[in-house]
């Protein structure tokens, strides 16, 4: 089976629902790679390459070159959705949701409830996370937590390229709004891919590896540190189990729980501000639910409550390290021994 | 004395496997033992095993104690006749140099997974082996794929050909079906051969691939030299039917794993990459049309359609017929009612995946028969 990177994976799974289904549309910012400039067509398929081609294939009344303005889109998109498209939007930067939640928290995750059930909204909307690229506060934020925390959205956040296809291809199937979470520095991560579309369902959570001294959840790019600490602590006799949610929207929760219950032990790394976070959900999922099983506190491993910063060396400190992780794996391992 | 010093080292079983845990020694140092015997239990991603002593000997030294992953190739134990000093076996030890992990390229040559076209499908398969002696082709059952022979194409591959193949709708191969029935798959079976240049073949078939193997062989008995039929279909009408069902719905790693359970007399064999595979296969496009369409037309409402035990006793061409004594999927029965009239193997301690289960055991079975009529 070939290896592909995740922009590839992405790419992949995009052309093959366009070619299935001709009601599923691009639309979004470069999509057709600078469409509008002089002699620029395809030359780039959005900021990060993932739509290259598709212009060439498909053409501009699919794939939608926009100007840069994500209300416009958001707005377009929802509206496309709930009028029998299958639209997949794309919010460049996730940062960028403060000037269009409005069509996304208030329009396309409320047409199904408000129309009781008799609207459908199959909207995808693409967007980048993630710190590590100096790129600034505006640029580098993990926002899934706010996505979750909206009923009538779905939330997926892939760590690597398996999981990418097949669960753009499920979101792109689905029919309610789904916020599809890539991590901008996991794009050129490779692992075995089917050339066949496939799906992955939703709210059914990756076991990374087993372990049975300590449960460790970790979320996109936080999944590698963490089975990087693993690795570490494997060396020192500590066995964990990482689980990798893939969706947090709906999460997994028995999966999550079922491995407590074994373990007596968690620790959740995610890379996202600490307050009202997927760690904070997570932490509160097994203290409410697992509580009789936990043999420690449970430790969460996050960025701490301020902007990202822009400066290297702070950014750095900034994001959960594998030390970090490991550090944390080692506390929660030796209380009460 | 060196020469009479031989190493035991970590085996490659399947095309993935590039490491093992040692789960334990079922022979201690010091202990001798016979060609055959099981000498340790090895886990892999996928399914643990145990492994046999290609030789007999005395074990010496082991190097690899329980619990520890290793490398293809590593060095697990030393045996060596009892006169050969610990000097040189610690010399031996020290010494000891595991052979390269084999390059992309080597094993790709070697095992890579190929496509053959047949009846206008196409269809992965993976040979291994080579010689003038005819051929081995082994058919797997519902739902599974050529990885089911993971320990027993190697076990064959002396001197002759041995092609694993995926049926359509399996694996590898395309998702689309010709027909679901088993005259549609022989049908496919005899062209997928003809393409690959297997004009007479020694068959083996595993359940839904029995079931294949017989229709094929009641169709064309001038090419088939031997037919060794596992756990197979097409005997009798009772099959677990909740087994088929939960098998053909199972969309996440909980159900998955507990129908997967059933088909081992150990359910702690099946791993959970094993269950993660299936589930993979099971996500692809088109399968799980296929696998519901090849349900309904060879088990409907949980019952077997075919019944050709006595067509397959009347066969001119030796066969043999290798079940497992725990098998949960087709009842022993259907092998039982049989023992009369065929060479029936039960093989105590395992469920429907005998060659898995009890690998050596049903290799030496496969082999003595395919052999004796080279």
């Amino acid at each position: 089976m070939a290896l592909k990177s995740i922009r590839q994976a992405l790419n992949e799974a995009l052309a093959q629902e366009m070619r299935r289904d001709p009601r599923v549309v691009v639309i979004g910012e470069d999509v057709a790679g600078g469409a509008g400039s002089q002699g620029q067509r395809d030359a780039y398929g959005g900021v990060l390459g993932v739509t290259k081609g598709l212009i060439g294939e498909f053409g501009e009344e699919r794939v939608i070159d926009t100007p840069i303005t994500e209300s416009a889109i958001m707005g377009a998109a929802a509206g496309a959705a709930v009028t029998g498209l299958r639209p997949v939007a794309e919010l460049m930067f996730c940062d960028f949701l403060g000037v269009c939640f409005d069509q996304i928290l208030n329009q396309a995750a409320k047409f199904r409830y408000m129309f009781g059930g008799k609207a459908k909204t199959p909207l995808v909307i693409r967007t980048m996370i993630g710190a590590g690229r100096s790129a600034a506060a505006q640029h580098s934020q993990s926002l899934y937590h706010i996505f979750t925390s909206v009923p009538g959205l779905k939330c997926v956040v892939p760590s690597n390229a398996y999981d990418a296809k097949g669960l753009l291809i499920q979101a792109i199937r689905d029919d309610d709004p789904v916020i599809f979470c890539e991590h901008k520095l996991m794009y050129d991560l490779r692992a075995e891919v089917p050339e066949e579309p496939y799906t992955i369902p939703f709210g059914e959570a990756n076991i990374v590896r087993d372990g049975d001294d300590v449960t460790v959840v970790a979320l996109s790019r936080m999944v590698h540190y963490a089975d990087e600490a693993i690795d570490a602590l494997a060396g020192d006799g500590i066995e964990c189990e990482l689980i990798d949610p893939r969706t947090t929207s709906p999460l997994d929760e028995d999966t999550i729980l079922e491995s407590v219950e074994r373990t007596g032990r968690l620790v959740v790394v995610d890379e996202a501000t600490p307050r009202c976070s997927m760690a904070a959900d997570i932490a509160a999922l097994v203290a409410e639910k697992a509580f009789a099983a936990l043999k420690a506190p449970v430790k969460r491993v996050t960025a701490p409550h301020t902007p990202v910063p822009f400066a290297p060396s702070l950014e750095k400190l900034y994001i959960p390290s594998p030390e970090r992780i490991a550090e944390a794996v080692r506390e929660v391992y030796g209380y009460g021994r | 004395m060196t020469s009479q010093i031989t190493a035991i080292t970590m085996p490659k079983w399947g095309l993935t496997m590039t490491e093992g845990k040692v789960v334990g020694w079922l022979k201690q140092q010091g202990q001798s033992f016979a060609p055959g015997e099981e000498l340790l239990e090895i886990e892999t991603t996928k399914i643990t095993n145990v492994f046999e002593a290609p030789e007999g000997g005395t074990l010496r030294r082991i190097v690899a104690p329980a619990g520890a992953t290793l490398p293809v190739g590593a060095l697990l134990a030393v045996a060596a006749p009892e006169a050969v000093p610990e000097g040189d076996i610690d010399t031996f030890v020290a010494g000891f140099a595991a052979p390269a992990p084999a390059t992309e390229t080597e094993a790709e040559t070697e095992a890579a997974p190929r496509e053959v076209e047949a009846g206008g499908l196409r269809l992965r398969y993976v040979e291994l082996g080579e010689g003038a002696s005819v051929p081995v082709l082994l058919l797997h059952g519902f739902g599974a794929d050529l990885n089911t022979w993971m320990f027993t194409q190697p076990a064959l591959a002396d001197g002759r050909r041995v092609i694993a193949l995926d049926l359509p709708g399996h694996g590898g191969s395309t998702k689309e079906l010709r027909g679901a029935d088993a005259e549609s798959f022989a049908a496919i079976l005899g062209q997928a051969a003809d393409a690959l240049g297997v004009a007479r073949m020694h068959l083996v078939g595993h359940s839904m691939g029995g079931g294949i193997a017989i229709s094929f062989a009641l169709r064309q008995p001038e090419r088939v030299a031997t037919l060794s039929l596992i756990a197979p279909a097409s005997l009798g009408p009772e099959i677990n039917g909740a087994f088929i069902d939960g098998f053909v719905r199972a969309a996440r790693r909980r159900e998955a794993a507990e129908v997967l359970g059933l088909l081992v007399h150990d359910p702690a064999l099946v791993s959970r990459t094993m269950v993660e595979d299936v589930l993979r296969y099971k996500r692809l496009d088109g399968v799980p049309e296929a696998l519901t369409r090849i349900a309904e037309e060879w088990f409907p409402q949980g019952r077997q359609r075919a019944g050709l035990g006595e067509a397959v006793a009347g066969l001119k061409i030796p066969v043999q017929i290798i079940w497992g004594g725990e098998d949960r999927i087709i009842p022993v029965a259907h092998a039982e009612a049989l023992a009369a009239r065929l060479p029936v193997q039960i093989i105590e301690q395992s469920g429907h995946l005998p060659h898995m289960e009890k690998a050596g055991e049903v290799n030496r079975l496969l082999k003595r028969l395919i052999e004796n009529q080279a």
